[in-house]
């Protein structure tokens, strides 16, 4: 997976499969080449990513060698430890290896429970899959079969151990890739048990992605258990996860208009095959009660008492209330970075680029803004979280990724297991031989640094950790790129450790070709992402000054950068002013209409701000899809569509612009919400709206007025076309009860609704998986593979090594380059008085607001508190559990005192966006006092 | 036959041999006797009618076919393909498990339902509806239910006068014992815990193994 190595064209070799010659890649092992070349060998232990161990014994195969004396020999081998070589020669179809699988499978299946019927697997399993392709059909064992206790393994995950066959993949996974330290195999002999020492929830943040390694009904998906429909049943839609700036790719399922379940989608650039529990489990905001399904309009706008409570209406009497409203007075929008680039710009161009505001807070607007600044410094490139990959060296500053882009998390734990390694080179230890390469990482020293506020999770497999206050990670980073490269300006009154540590960390940083410092928007704090961008271009600069001329240097990512929001750099790029210049412009009377774009206002901006403008009542538009204290009291809701109603375009953290797609249709009166909008503007006579019938019409416009954005529509296949004009199915071939799904309601059996917006159908009928372009498969499923293992059969797995069809468009790298920016100057060292300093703590399962409207996750989340360091704790005289008040000039709130060790002193978190938390923009200067009891 | 000729799966029939019809052989049938004497002709008809009329004397004493329906039930068998119900599992459990084998087999598609769990564990449909207005009675859904919960009955009288009518939800379908088949009981058979049943405690199932135990 190193970019490093797949810039080198791959050498192929000849080897024969049952008698004929094909190519294949020397080096990969003859399980993937026999799978990459169509055969259908069953297998159980090997994984893509997860490489090889030959435990399971299933890919036997007769292969064949010369002995010294030149004779042909033979034997069983397992073709998943066997690595292709020139002339390797085996036999899939011999008869003993048929006879051996057969065996091997009977054996697996001696105290395999009579479950299939309940078990959620069925239908997408792997053991059944393979089950049949050996034929094994009739269970001639009587005996009695061994059972285990089970465990509760916590809000997502299930777990029904009689039905393992010990492939180990579930431990592979969760211990040596993402770390989990609390799950592991006991046991011996005939009772090997995968598990928890005790029963309790999972503690890592990917324990989702056990369902899906797992190759049979161990580990289901909890949430998706209480309502559960067969694989088969399921329409599927590929999307992109809403719940951080990642945009990592996913597979929404959804089923009588219920969204039901998200699955990690392959993706080469961002996420490869994984996804975090956030992003698996935090969809229920889709199906929440608290979604406006109907629309609004306040009576007054229809002619009746003025005044009264909002009223229900047909969709497009509610659209004339609202152009009503809208025309000939002075609007200003609001757009949001969790809503579509298509809504946003139609929404720009509805109220004008001069009074679209930008719905996110300032301090996010600041920071995307400046990354936006730093992607156009010709010095450095944005990377991806496939990018890291490539790094043989990775600095984290100021970022708590577990809890702000955790599948960087998880990145950066599978790139530390599968980095290249002196020790394999030398040994033609292959990537995929997963025992070898386990065994030798565990000795090596990490390649990672981390420099935070706070301890993270990451901290367990850094070399080495740094943790200060917010401004001090800035001395330091600059410190750093002063000690890498002598052009960076030093920075004044470095005390002895900071030096130390700048010096080493500088030394381990550029002692490889490729380092990479990974920051973000997290901390709040610009200085940070500035200097983590002037380390990446000293970092750069040192390298090209030691090894002059390399080609392939110039291409490589140096950083990458976190945002907050699925859209926030595609907003930031659209442009407009400042969420609190909005609110400025409402309070000075300027706007006679507010028009706000799926927002939680109360997010964006201190409650003082939020509620001045609930005060004020302006004359609202809100296009929602939740209700909130807004929609309230809004003149017109009209009720917009969430991600998985609509198709629609978000830009990621690094600038792919990528699309996702509806799964089920909005219903009710819900639409999307550039649809309302271009309604809108047909009626306020927009003459170029009239033409937006697709989304790519909007995009069409939107690349014409901002060239920024040129090459966008590239991102996925237009709405119209597809290949041979026809549409791709969301529904799979098997879709059942078609005839009975509706017939409680009606027995006329209402066509599929029409989707004009995106190449595919509401329909089995049209292009299912084999048939449909990558961009627009959902599903994983080939004949006799019906589970997610069939992923070979579309030749992904293999781009997972080498080089594929990107995933959406880049847009950054195309635009003008900027100037190189200047180094931000140093701030003083931090001094601890009277006041702390407010940093900001992130929670997976807390920060996000939409995922927290998923019962298991918010669950999960903790209750309001603030965090403090010992010091600073004992100083105010309080204890864990004790009640605090927090004073900053504008605001006072009362919150449980958490300690935080690892908090620098003169520092608290505060944890971003937790309910219950007030919105405080960070970092910040308070005062803390302990307060007896809480009136 | 040879070789290159596509060999035909049945053998030919031969044209049936009876006497061409000619138009006047249908329209006139009496024309096609003309010719013969007319006292034979006279007698065989006469005879001919008598005999008829016999036989419809006779069979006023023999048993009748005719089944006065619906004051008289007629006899279906016992696997007459009938009205589908949802039976219940000796211990009056409901036998369906929501596993959706019926709904993927049914070739009209008829069949929805919804699985659910219940607190102990235990799988089954939170509602379940047949459109018997598309069903076509093939009995699919009956063989593919791996515990016998789908039946179908020798009831045929579902006739309604609106078709709403013949969308029979799960109140309509549970019937209240096992139907044919009387013993199965499938989450004793099946390794699922669900309550009153623990690991290991299904059919041929050993006590659960202690994981902490290393003696061999």
């Amino acid at each position: 997976m190193s970019g490093g190595r797949a810039a080198a064209p791959p050498k192929l070799v000849t080897v024969i499969i049952d008698g004929r010659e094909y190519q294949a890649e020397e080096g990969r092992n003859m399980l993937d080449v026999a799978l990459s070349l169509g055969f259908d060998l069953p297998f159980f232990c090997w994984h893509p990513v997860l490489g090889s161990i030959g435990a399971c014994r299933q890919c036997a195969v007769r292969l064949y060698w010369t002995d010294r004396e030149g004779n042909e020999k033979s034997e069983i081998a397992m073709a998943c430890m066997t690595e292709a070589q020139e002339g390797t020669k085996m036999d899939i179809f011999d008869a003993d290896a048929i006879r051996f699988r057969a065996e091997m499978i009977e054996l697996m299946m001696l105290s395999h429970p009579h479950d299939c019927p309940v078990c959620d697997e069925g239908g997408e399993c792997h053991l059944q899959d393979m089950t049949v392709m050996t034929g094994h059909s009739y269970r001639r064992y009587r005996g009695r079969k061994r059972t285990f206790e089970n465990q509760d393994l916590g809000p997502f995950v299930t777990h029904e151990l009689n039905r393992c066959i010990t492939c180990y993949r579930c431990t592979r996974f969760y211990n040596d890739y993402a770390g989990g330290r609390d799950f592991g195999v006991f046991g011996l002999r005939n009772q090997v048990y995968f598990g928890r020492a005790e029963s309790g929830t999972l503690e890592s943040e990917f324990s989702g992605n056990l369902i899906e390694v797992c190759p049979t009904g161990v580990f289901d998906d909890k949430p998706f258990s209480h309502r559960y429909s067969r694989k088969w049943d399921l329409q599927t839609a590929p999307s992109v996860c809403p719940d951080c700036g990642l945009g990592c790719t996913t597979t929404l399922s959804s089923r009588y208009g219920e969204l039901r379940r998200v699955q990690g989608r392959f993706n080469r650039d961002v996420n490869k095959m994984f996804l975090c529990d956030r992003g698996r489990f935090g969809f229920e905001f889709v199906n929440a009660p608290e979604r406006v399904r109907t629309a609004r309009v306040e009576p007054g706008l229809m002619g009746g008492q003025a005044g009264g409570q909002a009223a229900v209406m047909n969709g497009e009497l509610a659209l004339d209330a609202a152009a009503g409203l809208l025309r000939g007075r002075r609007a200003i929008g609001f757009g949001s970075p969790r809503a579509s680039l298509e809504a946003n710009y139609a929404l720009r161009a509805l109220v004008g680029p001069a009074n679209f505001y930008l719905g996110m807070s300032d301090g996010d607007d600041r920071l995307v803004g400046a990354v936006l600044e730093i992607a156009a410094d010709p010095r450095l490139r944005l990377g991806s979280a496939a990018d890291i990959h490539d790094a043989d060296a990775v600095l984290v500053l100021g970022e708590d990724l577990t809890n702000t882009a955790p599948m960087l998390d998880l990145t950066l734990r599978t790139w530390l297991h599968l980095r290249p390694n002196a020790v394999e080179e030398r040994n033609h230890i292959r990537r995929w031989n997963d025992a070898g390469i386990t065994r030798i990482k565990r000795r090596e020293p990490s390649a990672l640094w981390i420099a935070t506020t706070h301890a993270t999770k990451l901290d367990a497999v850094a070399a080495e950790t740094h943790r200060a206050a917010p401004d001090d990670l800035v001395r330091l980073a600059l410190a750093i790129a002063h000690e890498a490269d002598n052009e960076a300006p030093a920075v004044p009154g470095l005390g002895e450790n900071e030096l130390e540590v700048a010096r080493r960390w500088a030394a381990a940083l550029s002692a490889g070709d490729a380092p990479l410092v990974v920051a973000g928007c997290s901390s709040g704090s610009l200085e940070l992402v500035q200097a983590a961008a002037q380390l990446a271009a000293a970092l750069r600069r040192a390298g090209e000054r030691r090894d002059a001329g390399r080609a392939d240097a110039a291409a490589r990512a140096t950083l990458v950068l976190t945002v907050p929001e699925p859209d926030s750099v595609g907003l930031k790029l659209l442009g407009g002013g400042r969420f609190v210049q909005g609110l400025a412009a409402i309070a000075r009377g300027e706007a006679e209409v507010v028009v706000v774009l799926d927002n939680d206002l109360d997010r964006r901006a201190p409650a003082l701000l939020v509620d001045d403008l609930v005060r004020r009542r302006p004359p609202m538009i809100a296009l929602a899809t939740l209700e909130d204290r807004l929609t309230a009291q809004a003149d017109v809701v009209l009720p917009t569509a969430t991600f998985a109603e609509e198709t629609g375009t978000w830009v990621n953290h690094e600038g792919r612009a990528q699309r996702y797609f509806a799964v089920q249709p909005p219903g009710e009166d819900v639409r999307p919400a550039w649809r309302w909008t271009r309604e809108l503007l047909v009626r306020l006579g927009h003459r170029e709206a009239r033409g937006w019938k697709t989304p790519d019409d909007v995009l069409a416009a939107l690349e014409m007025e901002l060239p920024r954005f040129a090459g966008v529509r590239a991102a996925a296949p237009a709405s119209t076309g597809g290949r041979d004009a026809r549409k791709v199915a969301r529904q799979p071939l098997r879709f059942s009860g078609r005839t009975a799904v509706d017939a409680g309601r009606t027995v006329f059996e209402p066509g599929p609704p029409p989707d004009p917006d995106s190449p595919l159908a509401y329909s089995l009928e049209g292009l299912q998986p084999s048939q449909s372009p990558p961009e627009l498969r959902a599903r994983t499923w080939w004949p006799g593979w019906n589970s997610n293992n069939g992923l070979h059969k579309f030749g992904e797995e293999l781009e997972a090594l080498g080089p594929a069809r990107p995933s959406g468009v880049r847009l950054l790298d195309a635009g003008p380059p900027g100037r190189e920016l200047p180094s931000p100057s140093a701030p003083a060292r931090f001094a601890p008085d009277g006041d702390v300093v407010l940093v900001a703590l992130h929670l997976i399962y807390g920060s996000e607001p939409l995922s927290m409207y998923t019962p298991s996750v918010a669950g999960r989340a903790p209750a309001p508190f603030i965090g403090l360091g010992d010091e600073d704790a004992q100083r105010l005289g309080v204890r864990e559990g004790d009640w605090l008040r927090l004073w900053l000039p504008w605001m006072d709130a009362r919150l449980r005192c958490v300690l935080v060790p690892s908090l620098a002193t003169g520092t608290a978190g505060v944890p971003v966006g937790l309910p219950g938390v007030p919105f405080i923009s960070l970092p910040a200067r308070a005062r803390l006092a302990r307060l007896e009891e809480p009136s | 036959m040879s070789p290159d000729r596509p060999q035909e799966l049945r053998p030919r029939i031969p044209a049936q041999t009876h006497p061409p019809l000619t138009t006047d052989v249908v329209v006139t049938g009496h024309l096609a006797r003309r010719g013969q004497p007319l006292v034979p002709r006279i007698g065989r008809t006469v005879w001919s009618t008598l005999v008829g009329i016999g036989i419809v004397i006779s069979h006023a004493w023999s048993s009748r076919d005719t089944v006065q329906y619906p004051e008289e039930m007629t006899y279906l068998p016992p696997r007459y393909r009938g009205r589908i119900v949802l039976s219940r599992d000796p211990e009056g459990e409901e036998r369906c498990v929501a596993c959706y084998l019926c709904s993927a087999a049914c070739p009209v598609d008829c069949i929805a339902l919804q699985a659910t769990t219940d607190e102990t564990g235990r799988r089954y449909p939170e509602w379940f509806r047949i459109n018997f207005s598309r069903c076509i009675f093939c009995g699919f859904c009956e063989d593919a239910c791996p515990t016998y919960a789908i039946q179908l009955t020798p009831d045929v009288e579902m006739s309604e006068y609106e078709r709403p009518n013949m969308v029979y939800e799960k109140e309509d379908l549970l019937i209240s014992g096992p139907g044919k088949y009387h013993t199965h009981d499938f989450y004793r058979v099946a390794g699922l815990a669900i309550g009153g049943k623990g690991k290991g405690e299904a059919e041929n199932e050993a006590p659960p193994r202690d994981v902490r135990d290393l003696l061999p």
